[in-house]
């Protein structure tokens, strides 16, 4: 049918945002409703355009952090960057009832589901944590007993995007561990990891390579790279490892 | 500013947006092979150097750093370059699903 082939392709929808709400002091999170939007997997991002009034236009990637669902709503995390051109703008000045164009979702490599199974490991770098965070969601809601951890780097503990959250998912879910470091500044009696995720740290949290952990790593690019290699170091199987690098995304 | 490598490199799952406007289907699940050191890998996992204001990309192999591909996407045209890209394989997503 031609339809079929024909939704596929990448078409620019306008999104209108139908809430907003602070995870962290720099980071929103934006509830979007896309008519016509055509479901997604976990992990997957999608193109936001701003145009501004003289015609110039700017294009970020970010990944979408609700759990596949039906319907047309989704939910992109954004980190405001100081010196941004596009996050100021989705994360300060954004309303509720406002537009915005998108394109997606997009990906078909960095995404999990649950027939793909585990266990899982996943670490993130900041707000690394938006597709991750789709795939947590994802296996709560389908009451999914695959065991995951969640090895979580920010700089402090106001910083941890959905804290709550993740405390919750622990507290009700099955076979999830969740363990932050934070490396930069540690409340009073922090008894977590406070230095950057190192080769020692994934020893102690990773799964054992015989267990063959399918990993999805998520953060800055250094982060990314360094955990990368060392979980090949450790003996993890390369193509079981995945990544996604922020790089200078221009914010 | 001093700009070291490790800093500009991305997936490539990132141009996954711009190749699938080229493209139609899904690009980076898309597996190829490097004309240089042989490697077969999934076009996600590839390294990507692109910058945000820039007119391209460039598509380096995660093994050997050979160039696979370069997308120029300016002046109302996609130009690409497939030099180092032995085969390119998708999913014919509008089959499936």
């Amino acid at each position: 049918m031609a339809g079929t082939a024909l939704q596929r392709r990448l078409t620019w929808r306008v999104a209108e945002v139908v809430d907003l709400g602070d995870e962290t002091p720099r980071v929103r999170s934006l509830v979007l409703s896309v008519p016509g939007w055509p479901g997604h997997l976990a992990g997957q991002h999608v193109d936001v355009r701003l145009t501004a009034d003289d015609g110039y236009q700017a294009e970020r990637s970010y990944s979408i952090a609700s759990a596949p669902a039906a319907g047309e709503r989704l939910t992109l995390t954004v980190e405001r960057l100081a010196d941004g051109e596009v996050s100021p703008y989705l994360a300060g000045e954004l309303r509720a009832g406002d537009k915005l164009e998108l394109r997606g979702p997009i990906g078909g490599y960095f995404v999990w589901d649950i027939a793909i199974g585990g266990p899982l490991l996943l670490v993130a770098g900041g707000s690394g944590i938006c597709p991750l965070m789709a795939m947590l969601r994802l296996r709560q809601a389908a009451g999914s007993d695959i065991p995951t951890r969640l090895l979580y780097s920010s700089r402090s503990l106001e910083e941890v995007i959905y804290r709550n959250e993740l405390d919750r998912l622990v507290a009700t879910g099955t076979a999830l561990d969740v363990r932050l470091t934070l490396t930069r500044d540690q409340p009073e009696r922090w008894a977590g990891y406070h230095r950057r995720i190192d080769t020692d740290m994934l020893t102690e949290v990773a799964w054992a390579p015989n267990e063959r952990p399918l990993t999805f790593v998520c953060g800055p690019t250094p982060l990314v790279e360094s955990v990368a290699e060392s979980l090949v170091n450790l003996g993890h199987e390369p193509t079981r490892i995945k990544t996604e690098r922020f790089g200078p995304t221009g914010g | 500013m001093e700009i070291h490598e490790q800093d500009v490199r991305l997936d490539g799952n990132a141009a996954a947006g711009l190749l699938q406007e080229v493209f139609v289907h899904e690009f980076s699940g898309a597996r190829g092979a490097c004309a240089s050191c042989g490697a077969v890998g999934e076009m996600g996992a590839q390294h990507l150097y692109m910058a945000p204001l820039a007119p391209g990309a460039v598509l380096r192999c995660a093994a050997c750093e050979g160039v696979l591909m370069v997308v120029v996407h300016a002046g109302g045209r996609f130009r690409l370059g497939f030099r180092g890209l032995v085969w390119l394989e998708m999913k014919d997503t509008a089959v499936t699903s």
